[in-house]
């Protein structure tokens, strides 16, 4: 549901069963203690880069709608994102 | 007559500059091959005459006015996650099918500007995740050295194709190994940078804090020139660094004096065949004899790689992908009668069965509740499995050992066993975890199949890595050579 990949029936055991073997194998991680140590996020030595905030330009509203199934007076059209009420 | 299409760079721009062929003589030249092999190897997804017209006569015309660029004209295919303006790029997947980029990604701009010469784009496993390129949603690639085989993955069509003689150079990238497992079951250089030294812009994110864009070719010195061509700093990309360009620094001065590392659990792993085996013994005693020192170093938790890996990249992903919505880009379905049904069917339809797999355990693993105990675990351990490396190169320069544990494998051998696909990467996945550069070279075959060498070095040290792998071609005589297709 959260990443709604839209499951079907039958879905639920073919991925259950393959995920539960993946995680049995993931499990191992708790075997080491962890406590003292610090997270990873990032590799390598950089942080916070920022380039000049200088205007340059973007893309033009044909260009951004270019590649959109469905575009409508210079919008994405999506159906309806409210119930009737 | 030369055959133009078993050339390295070196040799292609110094016959060229001789008038002994035209840019448009060595595309053509490949373009005829393609269309003589690429039915069986299947290595292409799309084709790019449009773009290989013209930028080979702009080549042409580069050389006519003495430009000595080393990549003036180059043939090159480009894995199928790579934005090109105009070019249909759809990251494998059904989901972005018809995707034409408004841009061009800087890696690309970049060999574009030194000239190079694009041919098409290549196949490979949906978003970059597989081992085998059988999880593309178009088609599966056949390995070159044996069409009943995998090319290895994700990037197996970039790889395929160098190894057919289809193209000279290629770009893959490599999230857990996707360049240099391919290149080793493939039988060709493939090069994953530094995270950092090469710009993401315009790449299709798979796992952001692990991907990097790497060059294929059929010797080391040509995956260096690819890599020096794309590397440095991009202000569009705030994770490239702004470090020296030094790729090639040091590149032919050889390993006398230098010292390699052996981690024994690479060597050990579950699963290492003894072809592989046996090949890459060949090959450190090869290094040795050349007046390298093989000292012994320990990477204690190479057994949590693969874990800490499926928790990461997963992770990743499931956040990356879920921009492909069906609303500014790609595929949609008609008809929902409302947004979160377009969603649902769009994915639905557009994503295959490995991408659905790890968007769910990626979800799973960042979810409340389950943070602290796989992600928040899982960096931890990508610490240890950096800090593990971290030490070891306080005794060595560069590590060795096998690229991949196996040679390539049968069409659909692992595909019904996810865990077992995901092993193939039990090697190279920790140079992705912490960050560093690594190569893949040919060290020769096992059962008529090419096996990889792997050599690892510390972060930007990509001259170290280079150095080494060049090392070891001139010191064996092994080097990449275009599969014997009909």
């Amino acid at each position: 549901m959260l990443a709604r990949l839209g499951l079907e029936p039958g879905d639920e055991e073919f991925y259950a069963e393959q995920l539960s073997g993946i995680l049995a194998h993931i499990d191992r991680l708790q075997q080491l203690d962890t406590d003292s140590i610090p997270p990873t996020a990032q590799v390598v030595e950089v942080a916070n880069t920022l380039r000049e905030d200088v205007p340059r330009p973007g893309l033009s509203q044909a260009e951004a709608l270019a590649n959109a199934p469905a575009a409508v007076d210079g919008f994405f059209r999506v159906p309806s994102i409210q119930e009737e009420a | 007559m030369t055959d133009l299409t078993e050339l390295t760079i070196k040799e292609a721009a110094r016959l060229l500059r001789l008038r002994s062929f035209s840019v448009s003589e060595l595309v053509t030249a490949h373009v005829e091959r393609i269309e003589r092999l690429d039915r069986s190897v299947k290595a292409f997804l799309r084709f790019t005459p449009e773009l290989w017209e013209k930028q080979a006569e702009e080549a042409d015309r580069r050389i006519l006015r003495g430009d000595l660029g080393p990549l003036v004209g180059i043939p090159m295919a480009i894995k199928d996650v790579l934005c090109v303006r105009g070019v249909e790029t759809t990251a494998g997947s059904q989901i972005l099918r018809g995707f034409k980029p408004p841009y061009t990604g800087t890696a690309v701009s970049r060999l574009f500007e030194a000239g190079a010469v694009m041919l098409g784009v290549m196949n490979c496993d949906e978003f970059a995740m597989g081992s085998s390129t059988e999880n593309s949603g178009y088609h599966p690639t056949h390995n070159p050295w044996d069409l009943e085989r995998v090319p290895g993955g994700s990037s197996g069509g970039s790889a395929a194709a160098v190894s057919a003689g289809e193209a000279m150079i290629a770009l893959g990238t490599d999230t857990g190994g996707s360049i240099r497992q391919p290149a080793a079951l493939c039988g060709v250089v493939g090069m994953k940078p530094t995270y950092g030294r090469v710009s993401r812009y315009g790449l299709i994110a798979f796992a952001s804090s692990l991907d990097q864009i790497g060059p294929f070719a059929r010797s080391v010195e040509d995956a260096a020139i690819v890599l020096e061509a794309m590397a440095g700093r991009d202000p569009l990309d705030a994770t490239s660094s702004d470090r020296p360009n030094d790729v090639l620094r040091d590149f032919d001065a050889g390993v006398k004096g230098m010292r390699l590392g052996v981690p024994r659990e690479y060597y050990e792993v579950d699963g290492i065949e003894p072809g592989v085996k046996a090949a890459v013994d060949k090959a450190v005693k090869a290094l040795r004899d050349a007046g390298a020192e093989i000292v012994d170093v320990a990477l204690p938790h190479t057994d949590y790689g693969l874990a800490a890996y499926y928790i990461i990249a997963p992770a990743e992903c499931s956040s990356n992908l879920a921009r492909f919505d069906g609303v500014r880009y790609g595929m949609s379905t008609e008809d929902a009668q409302n947004i979160t049904e377009a969603y649902t069917r769009t994915r639905r339809k557009g994503f295959g069965t490995e991408v659905r797999r790890r968007v769910m355990l990626g979800t799973y693993a960042l979810s409340s509740g389950y943070y602290d105990a796989y992600y928040l675990k899982a960096q931890k351990v990508r610490t240890l499995i950096k800090r593990d490396f971290d030490t070891a190169f306080e005794k060595c320069d560069a590590i060795i050992s096998a690229t991949s544990p196996t040679v390539a494998f049968p069409i659909g051998a692992k595909t019904q066993d996810p865990l077992s696909m995901y092993l193939c990467d039990v090697l190279t996945l920790g140079g992705n975890l912490a960050g560093l550069p690594g190569i893949s070279v040919p060290c020769g075959f096992s059962n008529d199949l090419p096996v990889g060498l792997q050599v690892l070095a510390p972060q930007w040290r990509e001259d170290t890595a280079l150095r080494v792998a060049r090392a070891y071609e001139v010191a064996s005589g092994v080097k990449a050579e275009v599969a014997p297709l009909a």
